[in-house]
Protein backbone atom coordinates (compact mmCIF):
# COMPACT_ATOMS: atom_id res chain seq x y z
CA UNK A 1 0.00 0.00 0.00
CA UNK A 2 1.81 3.03 -1.23
CA UNK A 3 0.55 6.69 -1.13
CA UNK A 4 1.34 9.28 -3.62
CA UNK A 5 4.60 10.42 -1.92
CA UNK A 6 5.81 6.76 -2.00
CA UNK A 7 4.99 6.15 2.11
CA UNK A 8 4.08 2.97 3.26
CA UNK A 9 0.60 3.00 4.95
CA UNK A 10 1.10 1.17 8.21
CA UNK A 11 -2.86 2.06 9.43
CA UNK A 12 -5.37 2.43 7.41
CA UNK A 13 -9.50 2.76 8.18
CA UNK A 14 -12.00 3.23 5.59
CA UNK A 15 -15.73 3.42 6.47
CA UNK A 16 -15.38 3.45 9.98
CA UNK A 17 -18.24 3.49 12.34
CA UNK A 18 -18.93 2.07 15.98
CA UNK A 19 -22.77 2.84 17.24
CA UNK A 20 -24.12 2.18 20.53
CA UNK A 21 -27.17 1.02 21.90
CA UNK A 22 -30.41 1.50 19.10
CA UNK A 23 -33.47 2.66 18.19
CA UNK A 24 -34.20 6.69 20.01
CA UNK A 25 -31.18 5.88 21.82
CA UNK A 26 -28.78 5.28 19.39
CA UNK A 27 -25.71 6.60 19.58
CA UNK A 28 -23.00 7.10 16.48
CA UNK A 29 -19.53 7.35 18.54
CA UNK A 30 -18.05 6.93 15.13
CA UNK A 31 -19.68 7.78 12.24
CA UNK A 32 -17.93 7.21 8.60
CA UNK A 33 -14.02 7.99 9.64
CA UNK A 34 -11.63 6.98 6.47
CA UNK A 35 -7.79 6.90 7.69
CA UNK A 36 -4.51 6.47 6.55
CA UNK A 37 -1.57 6.71 8.65
CA UNK A 38 2.07 6.34 6.66
CA UNK A 39 5.01 4.53 8.24
CA UNK A 40 6.85 7.49 10.60
CA UNK A 41 3.84 9.86 10.53
CA UNK A 42 2.66 10.78 13.95
CA UNK A 43 -1.16 12.07 13.83
CA UNK A 44 -3.22 13.60 16.35
CA UNK A 45 -6.45 13.44 16.43
CA UNK A 46 -7.94 16.30 18.11
CA UNK A 47 -11.29 17.20 20.07
CA UNK A 48 -13.78 17.87 22.88
CA UNK A 49 -14.57 15.01 25.40
CA UNK A 50 -17.06 12.52 23.63
CA UNK A 51 -16.44 13.33 20.44
CA UNK A 52 -15.85 9.62 19.73
CA UNK A 53 -11.76 10.26 19.33
CA UNK A 54 -11.27 7.28 21.88
CA UNK A 55 -13.37 4.84 20.47
CA UNK A 56 -11.85 5.36 17.28
CA UNK A 57 -8.49 4.54 18.73
CA UNK A 58 -10.34 1.72 20.42
CA UNK A 59 -11.22 0.38 16.97
CA UNK A 60 -7.92 0.89 15.81
CA UNK A 61 -5.75 -1.01 17.86
CA UNK A 62 -8.17 -3.95 18.24
CA UNK A 63 -9.51 -3.12 21.31
CA UNK A 64 -12.82 -2.67 20.52
CA UNK A 65 -14.65 -4.21 17.29
CA UNK A 66 -16.87 -1.50 14.97
CA UNK A 67 -20.16 -1.53 14.00
CA UNK A 68 -18.83 -0.73 10.21
CA UNK A 69 -16.31 -0.50 8.21
CA UNK A 70 -12.70 -1.71 7.64
CA UNK A 71 -9.47 -1.49 9.51
CA UNK A 72 -5.85 -2.86 8.03
CA UNK A 73 -2.74 -2.56 10.58
CA UNK A 74 0.01 -3.63 8.24
CA UNK A 75 -1.43 -5.29 5.29
CA UNK A 76 -3.94 -7.29 7.80
CA UNK A 77 -7.62 -6.73 8.25
CA UNK A 78 -8.48 -6.34 11.96
CA UNK A 79 -11.97 -6.41 12.37
CA UNK A 80 -12.92 -9.97 10.71
CA UNK A 81 -10.02 -11.76 13.16
CA UNK A 82 -10.87 -13.72 15.81
CA UNK A 83 -10.86 -12.96 19.55
CA UNK A 84 -7.23 -14.78 19.44
CA UNK A 85 -5.94 -13.46 16.31
CA UNK A 86 -6.92 -10.00 17.57
CA UNK A 87 -5.55 -10.98 20.88
CA UNK A 88 -2.06 -11.76 19.06
CA UNK A 89 -2.25 -8.55 17.03
CA UNK A 90 -2.58 -6.20 19.92
CA UNK A 91 -0.07 -7.95 21.79
CA UNK A 92 2.93 -8.08 18.68
CA UNK A 93 2.14 -5.27 16.19
CA UNK A 94 0.21 -2.20 18.88
CA UNK A 95 1.58 -0.34 21.69
CA UNK A 96 -0.44 1.31 23.60
CA UNK A 97 -0.72 4.13 25.98
CA UNK A 98 -3.23 5.30 28.30
CA UNK A 99 -4.22 8.67 30.34
CA UNK A 100 -4.27 6.50 33.84
CA UNK A 101 -0.92 5.00 32.49
CA UNK A 102 -2.83 1.50 33.75
CA UNK A 103 1.41 0.35 35.04
CA UNK A 104 0.71 -2.77 37.88
CA UNK A 105 1.70 -1.19 41.39
CA UNK A 106 3.35 -4.28 42.72
CA UNK A 107 5.75 -4.79 39.91
CA UNK A 108 9.06 -2.73 39.21
CA UNK A 109 9.17 -0.37 36.63
CA UNK A 110 11.37 -2.39 34.31
CA UNK A 111 8.74 -5.48 35.16
CA UNK A 112 5.94 -3.90 34.32
CA UNK A 113 7.96 -3.00 30.69
CA UNK A 114 9.14 -6.28 30.02
CA UNK A 115 5.49 -7.99 30.93
CA UNK A 116 4.33 -7.82 27.49
CA UNK A 117 7.01 -9.85 26.28
CA UNK A 118 6.74 -12.95 28.76
CA UNK A 119 3.76 -12.71 27.83
CA UNK A 120 4.29 -13.48 24.41
CA UNK A 121 6.82 -15.88 25.03
CA UNK A 122 9.80 -14.24 24.67
CA UNK A 123 12.51 -15.83 26.95
CA UNK A 124 13.04 -13.98 30.44
CA UNK A 125 16.99 -13.01 30.31
CA UNK A 126 15.78 -11.83 26.42
CA UNK A 127 12.70 -9.71 27.52
CA UNK A 128 14.73 -8.44 30.53
CA UNK A 129 17.55 -6.91 28.40
CA UNK A 130 15.15 -5.44 25.95
CA UNK A 131 13.08 -3.75 28.99
CA UNK A 132 16.04 -2.41 30.72
CA UNK A 133 17.01 -0.80 26.98
CA UNK A 134 13.93 1.02 26.54
CA UNK A 135 14.13 2.17 30.27
CA UNK A 136 17.50 3.71 29.25
CA UNK A 137 15.95 5.13 26.08
CA UNK A 138 12.84 6.81 27.78
CA UNK A 139 16.01 8.35 30.42
CA UNK A 140 14.99 5.69 33.29
CA UNK A 141 17.29 3.62 33.41
CA UNK A 142 18.38 4.37 37.14
CA UNK A 143 15.15 3.90 38.12
CA UNK A 144 14.11 0.34 36.62
CA UNK A 145 13.70 -0.94 40.11
CA UNK A 146 11.26 1.60 41.47
CA UNK A 147 8.35 0.59 42.05
CA UNK A 148 5.37 3.22 40.09
CA UNK A 149 4.42 4.90 43.33
CA UNK A 150 8.16 5.36 44.13
CA UNK A 151 7.34 7.48 40.70
CA UNK A 152 6.75 10.79 39.39
CA UNK A 153 3.63 10.79 36.88
CA UNK A 154 5.58 12.29 34.04
CA UNK A 155 8.19 9.09 34.75
CA UNK A 156 4.97 6.78 34.77
CA UNK A 157 4.02 7.66 31.99
CA UNK A 158 7.49 7.21 30.62
CA UNK A 159 7.54 3.68 32.23
CA UNK A 160 3.91 3.03 29.89
CA UNK A 161 5.72 4.14 26.78
CA UNK A 162 8.73 1.93 27.01
CA UNK A 163 5.94 -0.97 27.82
CA UNK A 164 4.40 0.11 24.58
CA UNK A 165 7.74 -0.78 22.70
CA UNK A 166 8.76 -4.15 24.21
CA UNK A 167 7.26 -5.58 20.86
CA UNK A 168 8.45 -3.31 18.31
CA UNK A 169 5.04 -2.43 17.48
CA UNK A 170 3.90 -1.18 13.83
CA UNK A 171 2.31 1.96 15.95
CA UNK A 172 2.25 3.43 18.56
CA UNK A 173 -1.57 4.02 19.71
CA UNK A 174 -1.73 6.83 22.64
CA UNK A 175 -5.37 8.19 24.46
CA UNK A 176 -4.73 11.46 26.35
CA UNK A 177 -1.10 10.26 27.09
CA UNK A 178 -0.79 14.02 29.15
CA UNK A 179 -4.25 14.14 30.78
CA UNK A 180 -3.31 13.48 33.52
CA UNK A 181 -0.04 15.32 34.32
CA UNK A 182 1.34 18.79 35.02
CA UNK A 183 2.88 20.89 32.64
CA UNK A 184 6.41 19.99 33.33
CA UNK A 185 5.72 16.07 33.28
CA UNK A 186 3.82 17.01 29.95
CA UNK A 187 7.05 18.50 28.01
CA UNK A 188 9.18 15.18 29.37
CA UNK A 189 6.11 13.19 27.32
CA UNK A 190 6.57 15.35 24.40
CA UNK A 191 10.06 14.89 24.18
CA UNK A 192 9.92 11.69 24.50
CA UNK A 193 7.69 10.89 21.27
CA UNK A 194 9.32 13.52 19.98
CA UNK A 195 12.50 11.19 20.18
CA UNK A 196 10.28 8.27 19.03
CA UNK A 197 8.87 10.06 15.90
CA UNK A 198 12.58 11.25 14.89
CA UNK A 199 13.43 7.49 15.26
CA UNK A 200 10.78 6.56 12.93
CA UNK A 201 8.25 5.39 14.96
CA UNK A 202 4.17 5.42 13.91
CA UNK A 203 2.37 7.56 16.37
CA UNK A 204 -1.26 8.07 16.33
CA UNK A 205 -2.16 10.21 19.71
CA UNK A 206 -5.87 10.94 20.70
CA UNK A 207 -5.99 14.44 23.06
CA UNK A 208 -7.93 17.78 23.61
CA UNK A 209 -4.10 19.01 24.45
CA UNK A 210 -2.96 21.41 21.63
CA UNK A 211 0.71 20.99 23.64
CA UNK A 212 0.62 17.43 22.23
CA UNK A 213 -1.53 18.08 19.08
CA UNK A 214 0.88 20.67 18.03
CA UNK A 215 3.82 17.77 17.94
CA UNK A 216 2.13 16.04 15.05
CA UNK A 217 3.07 16.06 11.75
CA UNK A 218 -0.83 16.16 11.02
CA UNK A 219 -4.05 17.15 13.05
CA UNK A 220 -7.11 16.12 12.88
CA UNK A 221 -10.17 17.72 14.38
CA UNK A 222 -12.92 15.49 15.18
CA UNK A 223 -16.40 16.23 16.20
CA UNK A 224 -19.39 13.86 16.91
CA UNK A 225 -17.98 10.84 15.38
CA UNK A 226 -16.80 12.16 12.40
CA UNK A 227 -13.71 14.39 11.33
CA UNK A 228 -14.35 17.67 11.01
CA UNK A 229 -10.95 19.27 9.52
CA UNK A 230 -7.31 17.71 8.65
CA UNK A 231 -3.97 19.82 8.53
CA UNK A 232 -0.33 19.21 8.07
CA UNK A 233 1.51 21.12 10.54
CA UNK A 234 5.30 21.13 9.78
CA UNK A 235 6.66 24.25 8.30
CA UNK A 236 4.11 26.76 9.48
CA UNK A 237 5.58 29.39 10.47
CA UNK A 238 9.78 28.99 10.93
CA UNK A 239 11.24 32.57 11.24
CA UNK A 240 8.58 34.13 12.67
CA UNK A 241 9.21 33.42 16.40
CA UNK A 242 10.46 37.06 16.61
CA UNK A 243 6.97 38.63 15.83
CA UNK A 244 5.39 36.13 18.27
CA UNK A 245 7.17 37.14 20.46
CA UNK A 246 6.32 40.85 20.16
CA UNK A 247 9.54 42.00 18.31
CA UNK A 248 8.17 42.81 14.84
CA UNK A 249 4.98 43.65 13.08
CA UNK B 1 -12.91 51.64 15.87
CA UNK B 2 -11.82 48.84 13.88
CA UNK B 3 -12.66 49.60 9.89
CA UNK B 4 -12.56 45.84 8.75
CA UNK B 5 -15.52 45.00 11.33
CA UNK B 6 -17.74 48.06 10.45
CA UNK B 7 -17.31 47.06 6.98
CA UNK B 8 -17.94 43.43 7.87
CA UNK B 9 -21.69 44.68 9.87
CA UNK B 10 -22.61 46.53 6.45
CA UNK B 11 -22.05 42.84 4.15
CA UNK B 12 -25.65 42.17 5.61
CA UNK B 13 -27.26 44.95 4.31
CA UNK B 14 -26.96 48.79 4.04
CA UNK B 15 -28.01 50.40 7.36
CA UNK B 16 -27.76 53.50 9.53
CA UNK B 17 -24.78 54.86 11.67
CA UNK B 18 -26.83 54.64 14.55
CA UNK B 19 -27.74 50.67 14.13
CA UNK B 20 -23.93 49.83 13.56
CA UNK B 21 -23.56 51.23 16.92
CA UNK B 22 -26.07 49.53 18.81
CA UNK B 23 -24.84 45.90 16.77
CA UNK B 24 -21.35 46.83 18.15
CA UNK B 25 -22.52 47.66 21.60
CA UNK B 26 -24.60 44.31 21.46
CA UNK B 27 -21.46 42.56 20.12
CA UNK B 28 -18.99 44.07 22.73
CA UNK B 29 -20.87 44.30 25.83
CA UNK B 30 -19.26 46.17 28.22
CA UNK B 31 -15.59 45.80 27.04
CA UNK B 32 -17.16 48.33 24.02
CA UNK B 33 -17.71 50.84 26.62
CA UNK B 34 -14.84 53.05 25.78
CA UNK B 35 -16.39 53.89 22.50
CA UNK B 36 -17.17 57.30 22.21
CA UNK B 37 -20.69 58.22 20.41
CA UNK B 38 -18.86 59.86 17.59
CA UNK B 39 -16.17 57.26 16.60
CA UNK B 40 -18.24 55.17 14.44
CA UNK B 41 -19.33 58.22 11.82
CA UNK B 42 -15.42 58.85 11.75
CA UNK B 43 -14.84 55.05 10.77
CA UNK B 44 -17.41 55.90 8.50
CA UNK B 45 -16.52 58.95 6.75
CA UNK B 46 -13.03 57.72 6.63
CA UNK B 47 -14.57 54.52 4.53
CA UNK B 48 -16.47 56.85 2.39
CA UNK B 49 -13.23 58.62 1.35
CA UNK B 50 -11.49 55.29 1.02
CA UNK B 51 -14.39 54.53 -1.80
CA UNK B 52 -14.98 51.18 0.55
CA UNK B 53 -19.40 52.80 1.63
CA UNK B 54 -21.32 54.64 -0.24
CA UNK B 55 -23.84 56.67 1.89
CA UNK B 56 -26.97 58.25 0.91
CA UNK B 57 -28.83 61.54 2.52
CA UNK B 58 -32.59 59.77 3.29
CA UNK B 59 -35.53 62.18 3.68
CA UNK B 60 -36.32 62.93 6.92
CA UNK B 61 -39.62 63.00 8.83
CA UNK B 62 -41.04 66.29 9.18
CA UNK B 63 -40.43 65.92 13.09
CA UNK B 64 -36.54 63.56 12.31
CA UNK B 65 -33.48 65.34 10.78
CA UNK B 66 -32.04 63.90 7.83
CA UNK B 67 -30.54 60.29 8.07
CA UNK B 68 -27.62 58.74 6.53
CA UNK B 69 -27.88 55.02 5.07
CA UNK B 70 -24.37 53.18 4.46
CA UNK B 71 -23.93 50.78 2.08
CA UNK B 72 -21.16 48.43 0.58
CA UNK B 73 -19.20 48.84 -2.41
CA UNK B 74 -17.40 46.25 -4.42
CA UNK B 75 -14.59 47.55 -2.93
CA UNK B 76 -15.26 47.28 0.68
CA UNK B 77 -17.19 43.99 -0.15
CA UNK B 78 -13.27 42.70 -1.47
CA UNK B 79 -11.76 44.40 1.58
CA UNK B 80 -14.48 42.19 4.04
CA UNK B 81 -13.80 39.09 2.11
CA UNK B 82 -9.69 39.34 2.42
CA UNK B 83 -9.96 40.47 6.52
CA UNK B 84 -12.40 37.02 6.50
CA UNK B 85 -9.17 35.01 4.94
CA UNK B 86 -6.99 36.57 7.24
CA UNK B 87 -5.48 34.58 9.98
CA UNK B 88 -2.28 36.02 11.09
CA UNK B 89 -1.97 35.93 14.68
CA UNK B 90 -1.63 37.78 16.96
CA UNK B 91 -3.99 40.34 15.33
CA UNK B 92 -5.22 43.78 16.16
CA UNK B 93 -6.88 41.66 19.31
CA UNK B 94 -9.88 39.67 20.53
CA UNK B 95 -12.36 41.97 19.96
CA UNK B 96 -11.68 42.05 15.97
CA UNK B 97 -12.17 38.01 15.78
CA UNK B 98 -15.31 38.27 17.93
CA UNK B 99 -16.68 40.64 15.64
CA UNK B 100 -15.37 38.88 12.53
CA UNK B 101 -16.97 35.50 13.16
CA UNK B 102 -20.34 37.93 14.12
CA UNK B 103 -20.04 39.58 11.15
CA UNK B 104 -19.59 36.47 8.53
CA UNK B 105 -22.44 34.75 10.45
CA UNK B 106 -24.44 37.71 10.05
CA UNK B 107 -24.10 38.90 6.39
CA UNK B 108 -24.01 34.65 6.28
CA UNK B 109 -20.94 35.50 4.59
CA UNK B 110 -18.62 32.39 5.83
CA UNK B 111 -19.68 29.65 8.73
CA UNK B 112 -17.89 30.85 11.47
CA UNK B 113 -16.72 27.43 12.52
CA UNK B 114 -14.66 27.62 9.10
CA UNK B 115 -13.12 30.58 10.14
CA UNK B 116 -12.25 29.09 13.43
CA UNK B 117 -10.78 26.08 12.37
CA UNK B 118 -8.38 28.15 9.68
CA UNK B 119 -7.49 30.15 12.79
CA UNK B 120 -6.67 27.00 14.79
CA UNK B 121 -4.62 25.61 12.04
CA UNK B 122 -2.96 28.79 11.65
CA UNK B 123 -1.84 29.08 15.67
CA UNK B 124 -1.29 25.16 16.26
CA UNK B 125 1.71 25.61 13.27
CA UNK B 126 2.69 28.52 15.40
CA UNK B 127 2.67 26.67 18.49
CA UNK B 128 4.39 23.39 16.87
CA UNK B 129 7.01 25.76 16.03
CA UNK B 130 7.60 27.40 19.15
CA UNK B 131 7.42 23.82 21.15
CA UNK B 132 10.37 22.75 18.91
CA UNK B 133 12.32 26.14 19.86
CA UNK B 134 11.83 25.66 23.51
CA UNK B 135 12.71 21.13 23.62
CA UNK B 136 16.07 22.20 21.52
CA UNK B 137 16.82 24.98 23.90
CA UNK B 138 19.19 23.70 27.22
CA UNK B 139 17.40 23.17 30.77
CA UNK B 140 16.76 26.56 32.39
CA UNK B 141 18.19 29.02 28.96
CA UNK B 142 17.24 32.40 29.17
CA UNK B 143 15.09 32.02 25.78
CA UNK B 144 13.25 28.95 26.81
CA UNK B 145 11.42 31.32 29.43
CA UNK B 146 10.24 33.44 26.74
CA UNK B 147 9.75 30.39 24.85
CA UNK B 148 7.35 29.36 27.20
CA UNK B 149 5.47 32.76 27.21
CA UNK B 150 4.72 32.58 23.93
CA UNK B 151 3.37 28.53 23.77
CA UNK B 152 1.63 29.92 26.94
CA UNK B 153 -0.20 32.52 25.23
CA UNK B 154 -0.93 30.37 22.10
CA UNK B 155 -2.28 27.61 24.21
CA UNK B 156 -4.87 30.34 25.77
CA UNK B 157 -5.72 31.38 22.02
CA UNK B 158 -6.40 28.36 21.23
CA UNK B 159 -8.56 27.18 24.32
CA UNK B 160 -10.45 30.70 23.42
CA UNK B 161 -11.39 29.45 19.56
CA UNK B 162 -12.41 26.58 20.91
CA UNK B 163 -15.38 28.11 23.24
CA UNK B 164 -15.85 30.21 19.91
CA UNK B 165 -16.21 27.50 18.18
CA UNK B 166 -18.76 25.67 20.88
CA UNK B 167 -20.90 29.50 20.82
CA UNK B 168 -20.82 29.28 17.13
CA UNK B 169 -21.82 25.52 16.41
CA UNK B 170 -24.80 26.04 18.64
CA UNK B 171 -25.64 29.97 17.45
CA UNK B 172 -25.05 29.60 13.56
CA UNK B 173 -28.41 30.99 12.78
CA UNK B 174 -28.15 34.06 14.90
CA UNK B 175 -25.72 36.84 14.58
CA UNK B 176 -28.02 38.86 12.87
Amino acid sequence: MNDMHGGTCVLRAQGLRKEYGKNGGLVRAVNGVDLEVMAGETVAVMGPSGCGKSTLLYLMGGLDRPTAGEIWLGGKRLDQLSERGLSRLRRDAVGFVFQAFHLMDELTAVENVELPALLAGRAPRAARKKAAELLDRVGLADRARFLPTALSGGQRQRVAVARALVADPQVVLADEPTGNLDSAATVEVLRLFDRLHTAGQTLVIVTHDPRVAATADRMISMRDGAFTDQTRLQGGTTGRLGNLAGLEG
Amino acid sequence: MQQEAVLALLAKEPAYGYQLRARLQQALGPAGDTMNAGQIYVTLSRLEKAGQVTCEREAGLPDRPDRKVYALTAVGRQRVAAWLADVSWPGPGLAEYHLKLIAAAAARLADPVTIIDAQRRELLRQLRDVQRAAMAEADGSEAGVLLEGIALRLQADLAWLEACEQYWTHHKEDGS
